[in-house]
């Protein structure tokens, strides 16, 4: 396997002029002759799928919602980034590219993350033209606040629904397209295959989730914008469906899949309350500027909150991090939070949650003031716990949210299979080792409205039509094994249902490869999944026939693939020895709890190869080269 | 507490389904009601029941996915809020749940709680949308909307899709959600440009797909999760009118 980033030559700032100029083309009359597969209609997909359709080219996209308009990025609250420096605050392209960078500890591609702080601009003109109902100052011009990693004001909002109203543009824009008939949209159809012709990528094979229908698709390139896999924690801030199938079946036909260990853990969701939890609510980040977190000073102190005086409770960021206080960073106010419980500290009848407390701020502030500033959020936070956060401290804990690892892709968005494109979360590039807040969705908008509808052209230019059909073998013999594979989940007929399977790896998973890991814990995981795996397929309850909806056999399926890529996950955080971004190894960090990066031998991407179930990946490494930044060390003192 | 559910069980489009009654058995307070069911079924399989299949994705409120009648009322008994969004804390030991799926012509049932919303898609379809190309869009800032405009067009814009507003509706009618999305984009100066064009667009798509009309009840509004006002249905209905008139005059 070779990793071929195809970066352009030249000067940071021109690469992506140049490439455009050097990239073949297709004529327009042409275009009409070429078909793409999309799977995903988030914002990425969906953008995609617009954008391309209105080229000329035909596309057949897919989800497993039932409209694409529901994709997951629709729950992403606070804002996109654009370097528009309209508040005139010293904002450029190269500042968003420098913060992105180092937001990612150093972890990136400078030349995409430059790309991508380009085109930010463009997304908003974008998104204004297509009828986004951004928030407004009373002159009539955009609005913009500030968000973590940056000391400029250049995130753009629409209340708290950003990624909702982000993904209507995209919706609309791609609704208008299948009108038009340029674009199929296959709803409540999930990939479950990759076909590869002669080793291009070259059709999908899905089921039909209300009639079974196993079937097949052809087309000239296949194009993944299938999310994250944060769910592999059972435990997270992503929607039920979101899964791993699409990305994990294509590492299994020869993607290389790149770091995946990089997970972000999100510190301020609301605690798991109970064993029935089925998934955790992210509170915004900006309580912490006014709420004090705290646990009581001793084990088993069940005082209610309100009772434990001052001189009990242990302000724990104040205390370790003082001058960054409750606003030290997302890593640093995870991994605390998980301390404090660990030591038997924690909150709530789970005892896995700490107190933010806004009694102070009330009484210095009043509480109409952090009612203007947060009432939304207290709001959702007493639908959802029952307490109010105006007399109750909050209970808040860290929940996984994010992946920055997926599919390697080089600088044209394609994975190292020919033809297979990936983008949004869930291909690796653009975060490193962490990624920044407002930024998923600039990402996720930049690979599909305005790089890969350019880069998907240079291949289809480089290959010409296939002229490829499902009659092809290849896609036969896929058909089958997919066939086979549902067969197999519906004859085992176990007692274990499919959750408690996926509850048992989350607990793994967050136990061992979560919020901080070491080599004796990596190891132990490693022993442990494949013991879940063979269980699983021993002992998995699936009921109902394939003939029908069945949504214990979608789980199913994703569940197994989860009980694979757990695996992989635990590889890479053992062998990347060193603690950089969402990736702390304990055995590197200084006296005072900060990760210790080591740039001398793991400043690159690692990109595993599959090579049989079980079976230890092979791991590839693409060297990172910092040309225009310094390598720093980042401080929260 | 312990529940008694009666639940729509429809095995697909085909069969003619029937309310069967379940137990539920130890369930916490703080439960949302969509964690009470997965709790059920997985009581079930235990029995060899299938689960109960109902639409759930985000969990969050958001994506607009989750769809039942609870009691009578679309997302049941608490305002403003969907069915995932709904917590066991507003029921009591021993309560009896009626739990039935979006009834409407326009929403054939799939299968027990999950129906098919494609009539939504092709309404959309018709002309939800600014018609513009991704690329050579003007500057975010070069025209100026004023705060209040853009303030109402979000009010509309957050509409989710759901499909409450048809369940309520004793006509089986659409214009909640029709108008939500003409309101949003009409009150902007980049979807001014087709407002009309659009209204007739997506009034006739409407009407084909099977939606009833709206009498003024309002049910749509007091179960709406977003609390979208009907007075997007009102500037709809001008909108139409207008439209209408100006191609009599033609």
């Amino acid at each position: 396997m070779k990793l071929e980033s195809k970066i352009p030559s030249g000067p940071l700032a021109e690469k992506w002029d140049k490439h455009r100029f050097d990239m073949k083309l297709i004529n327009p009359a042409n275009k009409r002759k070429f078909t793409a597969i999309i799977v995903g209609t988030g914002l990425a997909g969906g953008a995609a799928a617009a954008s391309m359709a209105e080229l000329g080219y035909n596309v057949l996209a897919f989800c497993y919602q039932d409209s694409a308009r529901r994709a997951h990025s629709i729950a992403a609250q606070g804002g996109i980034n654009a370097a528009k420096n309209y508040q005139n605050d010293g904002d450029s392209i190269w500042r968003l590219f420098y913060d992105t960078v180092k937001g990612g500890d150093f972890r990136s591609r400078e030349a995409n993350v430059y790309r991508l702080a380009q085109v930010s601009n463009e997304i908003i003109d974008q998104c204004v033209a297509q009828g986004v109902p951004f928030a407004r100052e009373y002159g009539g011009t955009l609005a913009n606040r500030s968000f973590g990693g940056a000391q400029v004001s250049r995130t753009f909002y629409a209340r708290g629904q950003t990624g909702q109203q982000l993904l209507l543009g995209a919706y609309q824009a791609l609704s208008r397209q299948v009108a038009a008939g340029k674009v199929k949209l296959f709803t409540r159809h999930e990939m479950l295959d990759l076909v590869l012709v002669d080793g291009h990528a070259k059709g999908i094979v899905t089921r039909d989730m209300v009639t079974g229908n196993i079937e097949s698709f052809a087309a000239d390139a296949v194009i993944l914008a299938t999310g994250g896999y944060g769910n592999v924690f059972f435990l997270s801030t992503n929607a039920k469906g979101c899964n791993v199938t699409a990305n994990y079946r294509a590492y299994r036909r020869g993607a290389a899949f790149a770091n995946p260990c990089y997970t972000q853990i999100h510190p301020t969701c609301i605690p798991v309350s109970g064993d029935y939890q089925s998934k955790l609510t992210l509170m915004s980040e900006s309580l912490r500027n006014d709420g004090r977190i705290w646990v009581p000073k001793s084990k088993d102190d069940n005082r209610h909150p309100n009772d434990i005086p001052e001189e009990d409770r242990d302000y724990y960021l104040e205390r370790k991090y003082p001058s960054f206080g409750n606003l030290a960073p997302r890593d640093i106010s995870s991994r605390s939070a998980k301390e404090v419980c660990d030591e038997g500290r924690g909150v709530g009848e789970t005892g896995r949650g700490v107190y933010l407390d806004f009694s102070d701020a009330i009484n210095r502030l009043g509480k109409q003031t952090i009612e203007d500033r947060y009432g939304n959020l207290f709001q959702m936070y007493e639908r959802i716990t029952g307490d109010d956060p105006y007399t109750v401290p909050m209970r808040i804990y860290p929940a996984s949210h994010y992946t920055m690892g997926g599919l390697w892709v080089d600088y044209n968005l394609m994975s190292t299979i020919p033809g297979l494109h990936v983008i949004g979360e869930a291909n690796f590039s653009d975060h490193g080792a962490n990624r920044l807040g407002a930024s998923a969705l600039m990402q996720g908008l930049a690979d599909g409205y305005f790089v890969i509808p350019y880069t998907i052209g240079d291949y289809f230019a480089r290959t010409g039509p296939s002229g490829i059909t499902t009659d092809h073998p290849e896609f036969k013999k896929v058909h089958e094994e997919v066939h086979g594979r549902i067969e197999k989940l519906l004859s085992i007929n176990g007692k274990r249902t499919v959750d408690t399977f996926h509850r048992e790896l989350g607990n793994v998973m967050w136990e061992y490869c979560g919020m901080s890991r070491n080599e004796a814990g990596l190891k132990k995981a490693l022993e442990l999944i494949p013991r879940i795996r063979e269980e699983f397929w021993e002992d998995v309850k699936v009921m109902g026939d394939n003939e029908a909806m069945n949504q214990s056999l979608e789980k199913a399926g994703r569940v197994a693939d989860f009980l694979e890529f757990g695996e992989l996950m635990c590889w890479d955080a053992l062998e990347r020895d060193e603690s950089c971004g969402a990736h702390f190894r304990e055995e590197h960090q200084t006296e005072e709890g900060e990760a210790v990066r080591n740039d001398k031998d793991y400043c690159h991407v690692a990109a595993w190869e599959f090579t049989g179930v079980g079976e230890k990946p092979k791991r590839h490494v693409e060297e990172l080269e910092f040309e225009n930044v310094e390598l720093a060390t980042r401080s929260y003192k | 507490m312990n529940l008694t559910l009666h639940v729509w069980r429809q095995k697909n489009a085909q069969d003619k389904g029937r309310m069967e009654t379940y137990e539920a058995r130890d369930i916490s307070e703080h439960m949302s009601f969509l964690e009470m069911l997965d709790v059920v079924n997985e009581q079930l399989m235990e029995k060899d029941i299938e689960p109960i299949h109902f639409d759930h994705d985000c969990r969050e409120g958001i994506c607009g996915m989750c769809s039942m009648v609870i009691n009578g009322i679309a997302h049941g008994p608490e305002r403003s809020t969907t069915v995932c969004q709904l917590h066991m804390r507003h029921f009591k030991d021993g309560d009896k749940i009626y739990i039935e799926p979006w009834r409407s012509r326009a929403f054939p049932v799939i299968r027990d709680l999950v129906v098919n919303r494609q009539a939504f898609e092709r309404v959309i379809q018709a002309g939800g949308y600014v018609s513009v190309n991704t690329g050579g869009a003007p500057d975010a800032n070069a025209i100026p909307i004023a705060k209040q405009e853009a303030d109402r067009a979000m009010d509309a814009a957050a509409c989710i899709g759901c499909g409450a507003c048809v369940a309520a509706c004793k006509n089986a009618s659409a214009m909640l959600f029709v108008a939500a999305k003409m309101g949003h984009l009409a009150s902007l100066p980049q979807g001014r440009v087709e407002a009309e064009r659009r209204a007739e667009r997506m009034v006739a798509q409407m009407d084909a797909e099977g939606f009833g009309n709206c009498t003024n009840y309002f049910e749509c509004e007091a179960v709406c999760p977003k609390n979208i006002s009907v007075d997007f249905i009102a500037q709809m209905n001008r909108e139409f009118m207008k439209s209408s008139w100006r191609r009599k005059r033609k």
